[in-house]
């Protein structure tokens, strides 16, 4: 028998490299856990991809087309001269290391690659090779080294491990934000067809049928329908919503993902319920069925692709105005992007809450508002009836997704409406909120269950902060305003800290609500007993 | 001197040198990192180990309790458990405590009555390192079970209205998700 | 490697000037003269080059990195320097970035571990950053006594704080001492910490060398070699009258720190110096969270090719009618 290692041996087969190893040095391994499986060339198709076929990662054979690295280089030079962010943040990195410690997948996980700065020299080391003269005569000296298979690899897999959440940017000095860098990479990717399953499936969907997950519309009606189901059984009142109504005042887009996975359905059975008991004059559409953008996380092109449809829909029907579900990436595009692209909005009207007349000059050209926004100003104005105690089994933190925090800024609203309508609240540690938000480990359409090991590292800085106020106050509900934050915080309390939920703030509104004509409830939305009510908790 | 006493006394020597062992597992960047950032927001996974790891020294030197142990093992391998790290690797830091103690009292003139006691204690770790591997596996199949959760979450609705299962809501909170498992197990 | 090169670049660039002004003294009208009308003229051309590079690559969208409130409901307080909505609140923000760092300030955290107050590195590294960048500046600023024959109160008054502490004769400067503890502090943090020594590259190295390099050649020459002073005077006013003379007797160490500094000007266009002027470049921090109140304009937005309502609704149509919906065409 060979001599049994000791226990530090055996650790050390596959960790510690020499200290003077140099990160280019390590070739890139694709391990199981951290990665999302291929793109299927069907999907890639839909959407006239480059270069669809099927394809998997572990393989040797990646199928690239001829020449792809002309292919990126002319890619590169191209984005280089069309965006300011990309060329500069290429250029004026001092790596002071401030960055380094300030990504979730980093913290969680300890790969040095997952540091900003060095997830970012991945592409800087080809940049300047290629298109800076220390580089291209230095070479290695300058930090500089060729665009190669293995590269490439690399750039696949950590650039689908960055969930562009702007966290390091917020620290940098310069402001450089690894997401603009991170949407580079991807760009490059998918032109030689380097997508994943994940992510192009839905997209592919959601420019067919107009949702991600692919529903046509009498599937999206129907499970509205079952939600109203629900909602009578709770409150004893039948809404009637409506869907691609014309004339209508205001089209409502919301995430698809709050239409059919628990627990964003509870979420939108209180958009739902608020909105008949205010009456408003609003519309569904089918067509316009996603709020989301999966296409974000592809190219820009395809980001605009998709988001078309919201402004097309609101012009068709001839809504005066559009109100936003609660999304994280959803309201970064939204807020930054959609008007850009797809605007002016000129055929609608500033948006003006028809129940307080209040006028949302913050959106005075998109014409978009946020529904915290919308409900916030109500609650202020007394405008619903609210009982708070109807969520005091509830002891509620909050986490601000990334993209609403930090490329947007709205943190008060829903802390507003959350501190009336629960009567128990605490904060997370001020180094975990607000622009300092730790990222749920799963955005940038890294939500799959093939990669569930590097999701739970990525979580974990969130989960360790939830699992704190937990242990110190109770808290056994996390709230938020993102479709994918509901999914994925579920599945990262499960492991993490067991005990805490995950609820969308529309959802704890709703609970509170206090309908006209409704029946004594008995339950919450989610169907368990009211405080007080039955049960025995 | 009882060995445990002699132990209680090197106690932070030691617990910083097992510390440095488990870093030792880390590239050399990120060890450095997770030794030096003391705020346990900013370095979730380096405080964990370190406090983790004091915990179970303290109990394995009071004979705790066997759930209290688990518990602060459970702290530590959740987390290694979704590093990367092979089985083997992902519990080895158990093993490290041995090799931390025998350096730790190697100028101490080993009695008999010593020796006795340091092969009791050689024989908790052991049990101990059964139990992390018990932990272990709990928490990889944890994430095969919320993988598969995942799915059905998604897709829960759907299937509900497209009458592939009826509604099953009990009393109880969240069985939404038994119900399915029960249903398809019929099926 | 990263280390070792750049080190001895800079030791072999001490010694280029050292030994030609000593061995023959023909070389000072290239190192006193030729080298400082060239260094200026690069750094002045590629300075404008590279921000006028950056500048051709428009901005397609309004990004910046919210770090606050947003401006949104009027009884809702925005936070105006974290998360701007009007040009003034912007260059408030650029303000507190380029004077003090707010973004690296943001690093640190100070822990109350058992009753004390216990500092991460990360404050260092602004406190160092801080030190290092304001010391330059006056030292920099400091230099225009040379290249005028009234000294401006400005810089009198500047001189009289830097050597508030009346120590040593010629007066001791606290900037150089700060300068000098600043670039060794950044210098062996890149060294020591692992985690910036992996992501360290050789044109990391280089420049802290060199600008190490410059201020030792500076200190010991106004506190150990004194040069011959009036003489350096008269070269840097020729410099500047564009009438250049070489004066006799300017010690060899004036040379070497002159030239120095002229490697310093004509690498920085070409390094990552550049940040002094990139940073005012950076979208996530110079523009406005206001795209929602105004449309920003792209200006290489292009048509694309999108799924229509009408081709939507010609894939389901029959399924619409059945469902109830109501369809542009029956």
């Amino acid at each position: 028998m060979a001599k049994l290692p000791k226990p530090e041996e055996l650790l050390q087969l596959n960790y510690n490299p020499p200290p003077s190893e140099d990160w280019m040095d390590r070739p890139v391994e694709l391990k199981q856990g951290n990665f999302c499986w291929g793109a299927k060339g069907k999907n890639l198709a839909v959407v006239e991809f480059p270069n669809a076929r099927d394809w998997t990662p572990v393989e040797a054979d990646w199928k690239l087309p001829k020449d792809w690295e002309g292919t990126v280089l002319e890619a590169m030079a191209d984005r280089l001269s069309k965006y300011r962010s990309f060329k500069v943040f290429m250029d004026i990195c001092v790596r002071c290391g401030a960055c380094a410690d300030k990504c979730h997948f980093f913290i969680g996980g300890g790969d040095p690659k997952n540091m900003p700065v060095l997830r970012a020299e991945l592409m800087r080391s080809v940049y300047r090779k290629y298109f800076t003269n220390s580089g291209k005569y230095l070479g290695r000296l300058a930090g500089a080294r060729e665009l190669n298979l293995n590269v490439l690899k690399e750039w696949w897999y950590y650039f689908y491990q960055c969930t562009e959440c702007r966290r390091c940017s917020v620290f940098c000095p310069y402001g450089i934000d690894t997401a603009e860098i991170t949407m580079m990479a991807r760009e490059f990717t998918n032109l030689l067809g380097l997508n994943t399953d994940w992510i192009s499936g839905p997209v592919a969907n959601c420019y067919m049928k107009g949702n991600h997950l692919g529903l046509e519309p009498h599937a999206i009606m129907n499970s509205i329908e079952g939600m109203i189901d629900d909602i009578e059984t709770i409150t004893g009142i039948r809404i009637n919503p409506s869907f691609n109504r014309k004339g209508a005042e205001i089209l409502f887009v919301t995430p698809s993902g709050d239409l059919f996975a628990d627990p964003g359905t509870f979420t939108a059975m209180g958009y739902m319920m608020l909105f008949h008991e205010l009456g408003l004059d609003y519309t569904w559409s089918t067509y316009a069925s996603e709020g989301g953008n999966f296409g974000f996380f592809t190219s820009n092109e395809m980001a605009k692709r998709l988001n078309a449809k919201i402004y097309a829909e609101a012009k068709r029907l001839g809504v005066k105005y559009i109100i936003g579900g609660e999304c994280g990436h959803m309201w970064r595009v939204l807020n930054q992007y959609m008007d850009t692209w797809n605007g002016p909005a000129d055929f609608m009207e500033v948006p003006k809450s028809p129940i307080t007349g209040t006028v949302f000059d913050n959106a005075a050209s998109t014409k978009m508002i946020h529904v915290t926004e919308f409900t916030a100003d109500l609650i202020k104005n007394g405008k619903l009836k609210l009982d708070p105690s109807r969520n005091d089994d509830l002891v509620i933190t909050y986490h601000d997704s990334c993209n609403t925090a930090r490329g947007m800024g709205l943190l008060d609203e829903p802390r507003y409406i959350i501190h009336n309508v629960c009567n128990k609240f605490h904060e997370m540690p001020d180094n975990t909120i607000r622009e300092r938000t730790f990222c749920c480990g799963s955005g940038t359409g890294l939500n799959a269950s093939e990669n569930m090991d590097i999701r739970m590292r990525g979580g974990y800085p969130r989960a360790n902060a939830v699992k704190h106020v937990r242990d110190k106050h109770g808290v056994n509900m996390l709230a938020n305003i993102c479709a994918i934050d509901r999914a994925t915080l579920s599945a990262s309390m499960d492991y993490w800290v067991p005990g805490v939920r995950v609820t969308g703030v529309h959802e704890l509104v709703a609970n509170a609500l206090l309908m006209t004509g409704e029946k004594e409830r008995e339950t919450n939305l989610r169907g368990e007993p009211l405080p007080g009510k039955g049960g025995n908790e | 001197m009882s060995l445990k006493n002699i132990l209680s006394d090197k106690k932070s020597e030691l617990l910083a040198s097992w510390f440095d062992r488990i870093l030792d597992t880390y590239p050399a960047e990120t060890a450095k990192f997770l030794r030096n950032q003391k705020d346990r927001f900013a370095n979730p996974v380096g405080q964990t180990i370190r406090e983790g790891i004091e915990d179970i020294f303290r109990e394995l030197l009071q004979d705790g309790d066997i759930e209290k142990v688990s518990c602060y093992l459970d702290n530590v391998i959740r987390v290694r458990a979704v590093q990367e790290f092979t089985a083997s690797q992902a519990v080895a830091f158990v093993f490290f405590l041995k090799s931390v103690i025998r350096d730790g009292i190697k100028d101490i003139p080993l009695t008999d009555e010593l020796f006795h006691e340091l092969m009791t204690l050689e024989a908790q770790i052991d049990s101990l390192a059964l139990i992390a591997f018990d932990i272990f596996m709990q928490c990889r199949e944890k994430l095969y079970d919320i993988k598969a959760n995942e799915m059905k979450n998604m897709t829960y609705r759907l299937l509900q209205r497209a009458n592939m299962i009826t509604e099953i809501r009990d009393e109880e909170k969240d069985n939404n998700l038994i119900a399915i498992q029960k249903k398809e197990v019929k099926t | 490697m990263k280390t070792v090169l750049p080190f001895f670049a800079v030791v072999i660039l001490v010694l280029f000037p050292l030994f030609g002004v000593t061995v023959a003294h023909q070389t000072e009208i290239f190192f006193g003269v030729i080298v400082p009308y060239a260094a200026m003229a690069i750094f002045v051309v590629g300075f404008l080059y590279r921000v006028a590079k950056w500048g051709k690559s428009p901005v397609p969208f309004c990004i910046p990195t919210t770090c606050g409130q947003q401006k949104s409901l009027p009884w809702i307080k925005q936070d105006k320097l974290e998360n701007p909505s009007t040009t003034m609140q912007v260059v408030g923000r650029m303000l507190l970035e380029v004077l003090v760092f707010r973004s690296l300030f943001r690093n640190m955290k100070t822990e109350m571990k058992e009753g004390k107050a216990v500092y991460g590195s990360e404050k260092l590294l602004w406190l160092a950053g801080l030190a290092f960048h304001w010391s330059f500046l006056f030292i920099f600023v400091r230099h225009y006594r040379f290249f005028v024959q009234d000294l401006p109160s400005v810089i009198q008054m500047m001189e009289g704080v830097d050597s508030f502490f009346q120590i040593g004769a010629p007066l001791f400067y606290m900037t150089d001492a700060v300068i000098l503890g600043a670039v060794t502090f950044l210098l062996i943090r890149r060294v020591y910490l692992p985690q910036i020594r992996y992501i360290s590259l050789a044109a990391d190295f280089f420049p802290l060398f060199l600008i190490l390099a410059i201020a030792i050649s500076g200190i010991l020459m106004r506190y150990f070699f004194k040069v011959h002073i009036v003489a350096v005077k008269q070269l840097a006013l020729g410099l500047v009258s564009l009438n250049p003379i070489i004066p006799e007797g300017i010690g060899a160490i004036f040379y070497v720190h002159l030239f120095l500094i002229c490697v310093l000007l004509m690498y920085f266009p070409f390094s990552k110096l550049m940040h002094m002027g990139g940073v005012f470049l950076s979208p996530t921090r110079n523009m406005a969270n206001n795209s929602r109140i105004v449309r920003y304009i792209n200006p290489w937005n292009y048509p694309v090719h999108v799924h229509t309502y009408e081709e939507y609704e010609n894939d389901f149509r029959d399924k619409m009618k059945k469902a109830g919906l109501p369809v542009e065409k029956e």
